[in-house]
């Protein structure tokens, strides 16, 4: 990917402001800039409690140039579901409605709200940008925590013990027309995403990784590093389903071996070999059965 | 326009004369007629609305809550456990100042599992920041739904009308159903003076430091200190316009009352009726039914109770570890009278998870409530077998 084609593909202009509260190094407003230079200005967030509850400001302040409803943990897709009915009752709409969440709120306590959004096929943009944790309150494991990793909740004597929920393939089951991974590693294919999720109708969703330096005890300046090792190592594939039945793979991944990825974040460290090579394990088998997928999308009419 | 029809579709009809634009609710009994009524206007299309049926009663105050905030006029209706399942969002509403109107059709709490009435689900939520009507009858209830919505509106904050399972949700009685144009005179399409707009983009909800915290708090209780007045003033326009109006409070046959009852809810008729014969024997016995809990109508019951000897308060309801809630709240109101106009007030909870509440439990009632003795102050439970 070079950089003028980078330079060709990202609009210009924020929407997002320059004062925002996030930690050096939080990929989570780089995301949301992307994101917001692919939606425009019509566009209204919905903010369930994560950390961006705080990135975006206090009141009177919002480094946000959208309108923004800050919610309860669990209520972002019912929320968004209300506005859209509002907009929509008014002939309003072209005026895309994005959730904005993290992933306790997506893969914990949101997902009964998400589940119902998707099952009616509202007419929304989810976004989760994923850390992998409760991060907002220090650290504590959310179902989104990878196996093997160390929070505040899960200490590096009793590490987390069960895999990450596969959210895209729980998603992809609602049949819903876009389900898409993304990082800010790949600035131009997630905001590629974005605007292709923005020209569709019904349920969209977006699951970003958003590596976060101080829950995954890396350098402020290794996020963007991480975030692509996470998907040359296949621990975060780009992927596109559409309709959920069409899996595809939206870039090539070199298939790196995972170790290197765990070994530059502090909250693997007391992995031992034999831990990593279960992670690499299932990994690989995880690999394999995308792979699947994606390969009966071949076999299947367009 | 006269209709028969039970306490369930009154409230449907209410919301559909007001021209709600977004519904979302879940189904619970003893509701679960009002969704379905609602959902058969959306789609006859005598009430253009979006509902939207979603899969909790959490998510369906959520829901409403984003339609309220995007400039349009919104309602829900839940019970019971469904109520306490919104509870989250219903403090998240009124803290919004967001001019919901929602429908409660009061029924108990479990285990055990019971289906009937006690007003237990909506007095938990007494502290959510929520207006609290409790209706009478089913002209009441339709009446009130269209009222709630210019309160709501005019002062910004949510209003929740009250039913009691079964008593009036199933029970039907005969309607005058406002006529449209009218109605549509006494509550014009609603203006926010702040919503969700992509032209003037600004947050709602957003964090808020302790230095700024308490006059959002400050500003809610100011609104809702507002609303006796400002219901009161609905109320005449609305008796002027509909030739009915009904009071935060309301005095039945109260002149030179030596006991009063305090009532609220459906058991306020089978109180007339007593009072009525009672009344007729020569019992100087009269009755205050409260409409309106929250904001607590200190004020109007002050003034009301003000030198009567005796009160007696009916709670369907129980505060457990105090007492009947009711009665709680209309102690400590009338704390600041002077010693020789206070009553003396005995609290009676009866009536729970549907228990009837006939004649015979009132006479009860006033016999036991003039031979109380003072003190004797904790609350009385009738018709209790343990």
């Amino acid at each position: 990917m070079s950089q003028l084609r980078i330079a060709d593909c990202v609009p210009e202009g924020d929407l997002l402001t320059s004062g925002h509260l996030a930690c050096p190094g939080c990929a989570a407003p780089l995301a949301m800039k992307l994101a917001l230079k692919a939606l425009g200005p019509d566009t209204i967030v919905v903010m369930p409690a994560c950390c961006f509850t705080i990135i975006a400001g206090p009141w009177p302040q919002s480094s946000l140039q959208v309108p923004v409803f800050h919610t309860a943990f669990a209520t972002g897709p019912a929320v968004a579901s209300g506005i859209r009915a509002a907009l929509d009752i008014q002939g309003k709409f072209d005026t895309t409605v994005m959730v904005w969440v993290g992933d306790g709120g997506t893969f914990d306590i949101g997902l009964q709200s998400l589940s119902g959004a998707a099952e009616r096929n509202e007419n929304i943009l989810y976004v989760c940008y994923d850390n992998e944790a409760y991060m907002n309150t220090g650290i504590q494991r959310s179902s989104a925590t990878p196996w093997g990793a160390w929070t505040t909740t899960t200490p590096a004597q009793y590490p987390e013990a069960t895999n990450k929920k596969d959210i895209l393939a729980i998603m992809a089951a609602h049949n819903i027309p876009y389900a898409a991974t993304a990082t800010v590693a790949y600035p131009v294919d997630l905001i590629d995403k974005v605007a292709k999720a923005k020209a569709m109708r019904g349920t969209r969703f977006i699951h970003l990784l958003s590596p976060c330096p101080p829950g995954w005890k890396c350098g402020d300046d290794e996020g963007i590093e991480l975030a692509r090792m996470a998907v040359q190592s296949r621990v975060f594939p780009m992927l596109e389903v559409e309709g959920g039945q069409r899996w595809r793979f939206t870039m090539e991944h070199a298939a790196e071996p995972v170790e290197p990825y765990l070994r530059r974040q502090g909250r693997f460290r007391h992995l031992t070999a034999e831990q990593v090579t279960y992670i690499q394990a299932e990994i690989d088998a995880h690999w394999r059965q995308l792979v699947r997928r994606t390969e009966a999308e071949a076999l299947t009419p367009a | 326009m006269k209709k028969v029809m039970v306490g369930n579709h009154a409230v449907a009809w209410g919301v559909r004369l007001a021209r709600v634009e977004v519904i979302s609710a879940y189904p619970i009994t003893p509701q679960t007629q009002v969704v379905e009524k609602l959902s058969e206007m959306c789609a006859d299309g005598t009430l253009p609305a979006r509902f939207i049926k979603v899969e909790s009663e959490h998510s369906a105050m959520a829901a409403v809550i984003g339609a309220s905030a995007t400039g349009v006029r919104a309602f829900t209706a839940s019970s019971s456990h469904g109520l306490l399942y919104m509870h989250e969002m219903l403090h998240w509403a009124a803290g919004g100042r967001l001019p919901i109107v929602m429908a409660d059709i009061n029924r108990a709490i479990g285990p055990g599992w019971n289906i009937w009435t006690d007003q237990n689900d909506s007095l938990s939520q007494r502290d959510t920041g929520w207006v609290q009507l409790y209706c009478e009858t089913n002209q009441e209830v339709v009446d009130t739904t269209v009222m709630a919505f210019k309160l709501a509106e005019q002062l910004s904050v949510p209003v929740m009308l009250m039913l009691d399972g079964f008593y009036l949700s199933h029970t039907a009685e005969p309607v005058d159903v406002p006529d449209q144009e009218l109605v549509d005179r006494f509550l014009p399409k609603r203006v926010a003076p702040y919503t969700l707009d992509v032209d003037s983009p600004h947050a709602f909800g957003a964090l808020v430091r302790p230095d700024a915290y308490m006059e959002m708090r400050f500003l809610q209780q100011d609104a809702l200190q507002k609303v006796p007045q400002a219901l009161e003033t609905i109320e005449k326009d609305w008796l002027r316009m509909f030739g009915r109006s009904y009071g935060a409070v309301e005095a039945y046959r109260v002149e030179g009352a030596e006991l009063l009852l305090v009532t609220s809810g459906t058991v306020t008729s089978t109180a007339r009726a007593v009072v009525d014969a009672r009344r007729a024997a020569g019992e100087a016995v009269g009755l205050l039914k409260v409409k309106m809990f929250r904001p607590f109508p200190t004020t109007l019951l002050r003034d009301a109770l003000r030198g009567v000897p005796r009160v007696a308060v009916l709670d369907r309801n129980v505060s457990p570890g105090h007492g009947g809630i009711f009665a709680e709240e209309l102690r400590s109101a009338l704390y600041d009278l002077p010693d020789a106009e206070r009553p003396e007030l005995f609290g009676f909870v009866l009536g729970l998870g549907g228990r009837d509440i006939t004649p015979a439990v009132i006479d009860e009632v006033i016999e036991r409530a003039r031979t109380a003795t003072v003190p004797g102050r904790e609350d009385l439970w009738v018709g209790v077998n343990p």
